[in-house]
């Protein structure tokens, strides 16, 4: 690949100091360590080797895990058209449809997103950040198909502007990035993101007794009613969508990436084995929201709360929320304990959230979102347990 | 009482290269070099002698203003033939063009070391040349001999990549070793702590210090670590350390009555072609060492390991406290999509995508070169720091204290008990390429200076 090499040897001067490109310097070198590592070596002192993995191999590692979350988001997307206006498809055609709907979304959010992360970096003369590599696919995949591509973009701006960059650029963020972008459409546009939104009708008509109902909306209808939960999810507008198995697998109606429980699972398993999610956090929040779940059960005051705990782990997008949003390293606690504590509690809040509150049917997004801000106050605790240790040694 | 230590905590790096077990002919070089920044605190350095004067192996020939009673001597004897100074004069290198035939300073010998009294050690030792052998923690400077150390630490053993055996640059020293363990044991108000593992030599395990047993993965051998399980630095207190090739330099004063500046050090690297050990003397310029030794190609010459050693070029001189030359590639070349592509060459202790070092087995030995392998970015990944450090100490936690100068946070978070060594292998794993032990080092002073 000596004459990509070249290419860039050629154009570099330009964009070095003194050259007419001079501003745009960090714009150009993210292009150039896209394609070429960098030949940079360590200093004369401290380590003279280095370990092979860096920030964008990190960052990649995350976007390989959430391939299967798009793949099978791409296919439910179209597949859930096809259900709601009674056609039969073949996979290439539910794949077309889905790929219609989700590949604009995708580009919208990467260029919006990296648009400013450019301009960013260009005023503030420092590198691009890899960090908006993972941003700009997770926002796709807590959208439903049928959101308007501005209110993506839109969303994309306010996340990274608001989310990140007035707290520093990457790393220095407070909230999820991701989340912030969702969040700012559940509140500035609520009609396009909640209620019978998550099914892309289009043009088509809609089977008769066909009803965008999410497991989430029948379990705020069933905190009122008689009948068991259970019940009312499997006498569902089309028979088994709603049954256990078929919410572990995802074939169902819901945001793009967050509705397969199993395509979440295999995404946790490639970072848990990379190492690059925390596998604390990831199994605090599951194990949270079971505990919650089961003790919700032991007070069983009306069918919601009834509702079996396995249910809440395939329901909605707590599986997505756990595995990609949760274990968010830069929002996350940091300290090893603190990581059991604030997963632990997003499960726990998520079904808090879920079943007690019923101005959000879905509680994943805020409880990440509000243990984003107490994750430094966990940390503070538990890296004062480890002065207190050393004080306690102390003699003077 | 002893203590047996099992760490699981940590990260070997298996590198291609290691010196066989075999001492090779080498002829002494022409210069020597004595630099001041090898120790590691010393701010005004002065000379005590000039270009032209000629010295003796223990002629002091510099001292730190601030510790004036300590005398850095000359390892050789012959001439001194150069000044190096750098910038507002500062003193990099006094050069000595060496004699043919080493003559010695003499000072007192004594058969019988026990008989001596503390005071008397302190002065032979200050002005023998082996007191900067003594390291003192917290801040990993060269200790003061007015202070009383709450206890002194030998780590027997060094699991650095590519370190050489202690027992075989040992060999031969037993009687001196044993010696400088009792001369140490009259400079503390506490014990001598010599931690050893399975593969030390016995006369290591012999002394009358308290033996403790360290057993794990690098850093198992850093005395800071051990130190962390054995009897903490707090604040306040002083301990120190010294290197097994220290203790025998400071028996050898006291029995031979010399400076002996001699050690056994290792060539090691995936570039010597035949790495294996070398007699030579401390500061030695490593022209002759890597004539010829060394395979074609662009290197780089290490005085000391991989993780904690310094850059020299080719005709440079050897640390004072090292005892390698380690010679690698240099990664000064571009990649092409050298972020991505699956690979089982390049070690990683991380498994991200396509980084498949893992597969190989403890057993394979990797070739390193110096290239980043990626650019400084800001902290993101977190918790992986922590599976290299075998301490109590959130060393993300205590790097970011430093890098907000937060004082109490420093103290707090165990600033005390670490030095550059101990989070070397947070730099070399850090996805983000931080300088994590120049910024420990910039908190160090700052708390020190404080």
């Amino acid at each position: 690949m000596k004459f990509i090499e070249d290419i860039f040897a050629k154009v570099r001067p330009n964009f070095e100091k003194g050259g007419k490109w001079e501003k745009f310097y960090y714009v150009y070198e993210a292009h150039e360590t896209l394609f070429l590592a960098p030949n940079s070596t360590t200093s004369a002192r401290g380590v003279q080797v280095r370990d092979a993995v860096d920030m964008k191999r990190m960052m990649m590692t995350v976007i390989i895990a959430m391939i299967p979350c798009l793949l099978f988001g791409i296919w439910n997307a179209g597949h859930q058209h096809f259900l709601a206006i009674g056609e039969v498809a073949d996979l290439t055609d539910k794949l077309l449809m889905g790929g219609i709907l989700v590949i604009p979304i995708v580009i919208v959010s990467y260029a919006v997103g990296l648009g400013i992360e450019f301009t960013f970096a260009t005023i503030r003369k420092h590198e691009v950040n890899e960090g908006f590599l993972v941003t700009g696919m997770l926002i796709p995949l807590v959208m439903p198909a049928s959101i308007p591509l501005w209110q993506v973009g839109l969303a994309t701006a306010f996340a990274v502007i608001i989310g990140k960059e007035v707290f520093g650029g990457t790393g220095m963020n407070i909230l999820n990035v991701a989340l912030t972008a969702r969040a700012f459409l559940y509140f500035a546009y609520p009609s396009q993101i909640s209620g019978d939104v998550w099914s892309y009708i289009g043009d088509g008509q809609a089977v008769a007794g066909f009803s965008g109902a999410t497991p989430l909306a029948i379990g705020a209808a069933a905190v009122e009613g008689t009948t068991p939960m259970v019940d009312m999810l499997n006498d569902s507008w089309t028979a088994g969508i709603y049954d256990f198995w078929n919410m572990f697998i995802g074939i169902m109606p819901g945001s793009i990436g967050e509705t397969s429980t199993l395509m979440c699972l295999i995404g946790a398993a490639v970072l848990i084995i990379t190492g690059v999610g925390s596998w604390k956090i990831i199994f605090s929040v599951f194990a949270g929201a079971f505990v919650m779940g089961t003790v919700c059960n032991m007070f069983g005051a009306n069918e919601y709360m009834l509702l079996p705990a396995q249910y809440h782990l395939v329901i909605g997008g707590l599986a997505f929320g756990a595995v990609f949003m949760a274990s968010d390293p830069v929002t996350a606690a940091q300290t090893e304990t603190g990581k059991w504590i604030y997963g632990f509690l997003i499960g726990v809040l998520t079904i808090i959230i879920r079943v007690f509150n019923p101005a959000y049917p879905e509680g994943i997004m805020l409880a990440i979102l509000l243990m984003n801000v107490f994750a430094p106050l966990i940390d503070f605790y538990v890296v004062g347990a480890n002065k207190k240790r050393r004080l306690k040694r102390a003699t003077v | 009482m002893s203590q047996n230590i099992k760490l699981k905590k940590g990260f070997d790096i298996n590198l291609a290269g290691k010196a066989e077990k075999k001492i090779a002919e080498l002829s002494l070089p022409e210069t020597f070099a004595l630099k001041p920044s090898d120790f590691v605190g010393m701010s005004r350095a002065k000379l005590l002698v000039k270009e032209g004067d000629t010295v003796k192996a223990g002629t002091p020939i510099m001292i730190d203003k601030q510790v004036e009673d300590v005398m850095y001597c000359a390892p050789v004897s012959g001439e001194i033939a150069e000044v190096v100074r750098g910038a507002k004069r500062k003193i990099l290198e006094i050069r000595i063009l060496a004699d043919k035939e080493i003559q010695f300073e003499s000072f007192s010998k004594h058969a019988d070391v026990s008989s001596l009294s503390k005071e008397a050690v302190i002065d032979q030792m200050t002005k023998g040349g082996v007191w900067p052998n003594i390291i003192q923690r917290p801040f990993g400077v060269v200790a003061s001999p007015q202070d009383t150390p709450k206890a002194i630490f030998i780590s027997a053993f060094d699991s650095h990549p590519l370190a050489p055996d202690t027992n075989f640059i040992l060999q031969g020293n037993e009687k001196y070793f044993e010696a400088g363990v009792a001369i140490l044991s009259k400079l503390t108000s506490g014990k001598v702590h010599i931690n050893v593992n399975k593969d030390s030599a016995d006369f290591l395990k012999s002394s009358k210090a308290q033996i403790n047993t360290v057993e794990g993965p690098h850093p198992a051998g850093n005395v800071g670590v051990q130190i962390h399980h054995i009897d903490p630095i707090n604040k306040g207190e002083v301990a120190w350390t010294v290197h097994p090739y220290g203790v025998a330099q400071i028996g050898k004063l006291f029995l031979e009555g010399k400076y002996d500046a001699s050690k056994i050090i290792a060539l090691a690297g995936s570039e010597v072609k035949t790495p294996q050990y070398y007699k030579t003397y401390s500061g030695a310029a490593i022209n002759k060492l890597v004539d010829g030794t060394i395979k074609e190609g662009h290197v780089r010459y290490i005085s000391g390991n991989v993780l904690t050693g310094n850059q020299i070029n080719s005709t440079g001189y050897l640390g004072f406290y090292h005892n390698q030359v380690t010679v690698i590639p240099e990664g000064d070349y571009y990649e092409f999509f050298g972020w991505i592509t699956p690979t089982t060459k390049k070690l990683s202790f991380h498994r991200a995508f396509g980084l498949l070092s893992f597969l190989g087995g403890k057993n394979k030995e990797y070739t390193l070169d110096t290239n980043t392998r990626g650019q400084h970015r800001a902290f993101v990944q977190t918790g992986s720091f922590e599976k290299v450090v075998p301490m109590d100490i959130l060393p993300t936690h205590l790097i970011k204290a430093i890098m907000a100068e937060d004082y109490d946070d420093m103290e707090g978070l165990g600033i005390y008990e670490v030095i550059e060594e101990d989070l070397a292998l947070c730099e070399f794993i850090d996805v983000s390429k931080n300088e994590i032990q120049s910024i420990l080092r910039e908190g160090i002073e700052l708390v020190k200076n404080s």
